[in-house]
């Protein structure tokens, strides 16, 4: 591989204040474009590894580069222009219910204006396009006005993809995506995500519980047990077999 | 035959010992504070002829006083209006700087809640006196008194709806990278907005009230009025202004729950 990995964890630890061991000598890069899949048990460590990528939660020890540059010491604006290339997509949503649509994709774009323009709502013409554009690639764009919580779940999810697009991100978090939906929804969010992939070339990292969608969308899986990284196969050389051990195992201790 | 192994209650929980602990406690120390305090339940009973005597006397409403009151009934109005408003407008900043899920230094939320519960310590007769004395009988002593006994009130219960909102949003808005300004307006605010209307009318209500109070240290509006037909034995007059008032109360819990009908 000659190209320089988008975002690399080296010996990574992580321990809650209450002594609780959340991640445990992580070690391993993600190249630029990749469509990662993070599977695990609950309790497993992977919401903890995705949040330690944007900082929303701090490592213990070790170091965690995004495009070469080391994270650990962002402050401030450096660590809100970190946060503004990772978008981060949850498994409830997130949206600000009371708030129409446009507001709440809006508020994805909030990052690149200064604090006063966005309470007073002053977004350019540009951007209040890029909205109505972000909403027509999650096929939304008729309902801009409708306020968030009129949406089914399936298409409020669609709108949290909308408003990460107006971050421009290199890199999507989805935590749990889809572990809310039913099967048809699940598809076209996943769809989705697959589509800013390959189209736009966005690094995409999804924690999920399910090894079906796991070996249909991703194109490398690592499996997490514990805090430990236990399975690191490109899809091409996944089995069904080895999945259902991440499992199983972690099911026995 | 077997009995299903059922798990034992501990006998604190067997004798439901909380409970009913916590009962006879209230009860000693209801019946210890009204000995000690010398209230005496039966005096209540044996003068009611004189509060019965004092309601017949009342329930001759002077009706042509009415066009009297209107004025500094208005009044009053104003001021709890312009009190409330100034007083919420301040409680804001201070209830996001209490609210445990957004502050997380302990240090600055004690100390902003210790401030907070000096200024609901302070009762608001007190203040009226004070500023009577400072800006002289009138309306402005009104609204200055009504404005910081607000601020203390709404304060507390804006913090108290702050800390229950859905944090989702929060985090959403923080890892887009939105600073903490932009995040309470955009992912606190819609959350809270309903609540915060709710209890400012609330509020508004107790002040129209409060203020026929503080009418009688001399800061302005009906309560003026009413402490002038106390004095003059006047209770016809007094019923008026009570009933008055009690349509001013209803109107404003009319608007309140018609409000949060529609934004709700």
């Amino acid at each position: 591989m000659t190209q320089a990995p988008i975002i690399s964890f080296k010996g990574v630890n992580k321990i809650y204040s209450n002594g609780t061991v959340g991640l445990k000598d992580i070690s391993f890069d993600i190249p630029r474009g990749q469509f990662l899949v993070v599977v695990g048990l609950s309790g497993a460590g992977k919401s903890t590894l995705l949040r330690t990528i944007n900082r929303m939660h701090e490592i213990t020890s070790g170091e965690i580069t995004i495009e070469e540059e080391p994270i650990n010491d962002y402050k401030g604006q450096s660590l809100r222009l970190l946060r503004r290339k990772i978008g981060m997509i949850f498994q409830g949503f997130n949206l600000i219910n009371r708030s129409s649509v446009e507001r709440n994709v809006l508020s994805g774009r909030v990052s690149y204006y200064p604090t006063w323009k966005t309470l007073c709502g002053l977004f350019s013409k540009a951007d209040r396009e890029m909205a109505v554009r972000s909403l027509q690639r999650v096929n939304l764009a008729d309902k801009l006005y409708t306020r968030a919580d009129e949406l089914s779940g399936g298409q409020q999810q669609r709108v949290a993809i909308a408003r990460t697009l107006m971050q421009d991100p290199k890199i999507i978090l989805a935590d749990e995506p889809v572990a809310s939906l039913d099967p048809l929804t699940t598809a076209t969010v996943m769809d989705t995500l697959q589509r800013l992939n390959r189209e736009d070339g966005i690094t995409v990292i999804v924690n999920l519980h399910s090894v079906a969608l796991a070996r249909k969308y991703a194109d490398r899986i690592i499996g997490l047990r514990a805090g430990q990284l236990v399975y690191d196969q490109p899809i091409a050389a996944v089995t069904e077999a080895d999945l259902n051990k991440i499992y199983a195992e972690g099911a026995e201790a | 035959m077997t009995y299903p192994e059922i798990p034992r209650r501990s006998w604190v929980q067997r004798w439901h010992v909380k409970g009913i602990g916590g009962t006879v406690v209230l009860l000693v120390l209801l019946v210890a504070s009204s000995q000690m305090t010398g209230v005496d339940v039966g005096m209540f009973f044996s003068n009611f002829g004189q509060f019965m005597n004092l309601l017949v006397r009342m329930s001759h409403p002077a009706w042509d006083y009415t066009t009297v009151i209107i004025q500094p009934l208005l009044e009053t109005i104003q001021m709890a209006i312009l009190g409330t408003t100034i007083g919420a407008a301040f409680a804001i900043p201070f209830a996001v700087l209490s609210a445990s899920n957004l502050i997380h230094s302990r240090l600055l939320r004690n100390v902003t809640r210790l401030f907070l519960d000096l200024v609901r310590t302070l009762p608001d007769l007190l203040l009226a006196a004070i500023f009577v004395a400072i800006f002289g009988i009138g309306s402005t002593a009104g609204v200055v008194t009504l404005a910081i006994f607000s601020f203390g009130m709404v304060s507390k219960l804006f913090y108290e709806v702050i800390e229950t909102i859905d944090m989702g949003p929060l985090e959403a808005l923080e890892s887009v990278g939105a600073s903490k300004v932009t995040i309470i307006w955009y992912a606190v605010l819609p959350q809270i907005l309903n609540q915060f209307i709710s209890y400012f009318l609330y509020t508004l209500e107790i002040n129209v009230r409060a203020s026929t109070v503080l009418g009688y240290l001399g800061a302005g509006g009906i309560g003026v009025f009413l402490q002038r037909s106390l004095n003059e034995f006047n209770y016809s007059q007094t019923a008026v202004i009570i009933l008055a008032t009690l349509v001013v109360v209803l109107v404003i819990d009319g608007i309140s729950n018609h409000l949060r009908r529609v934004l709700l």
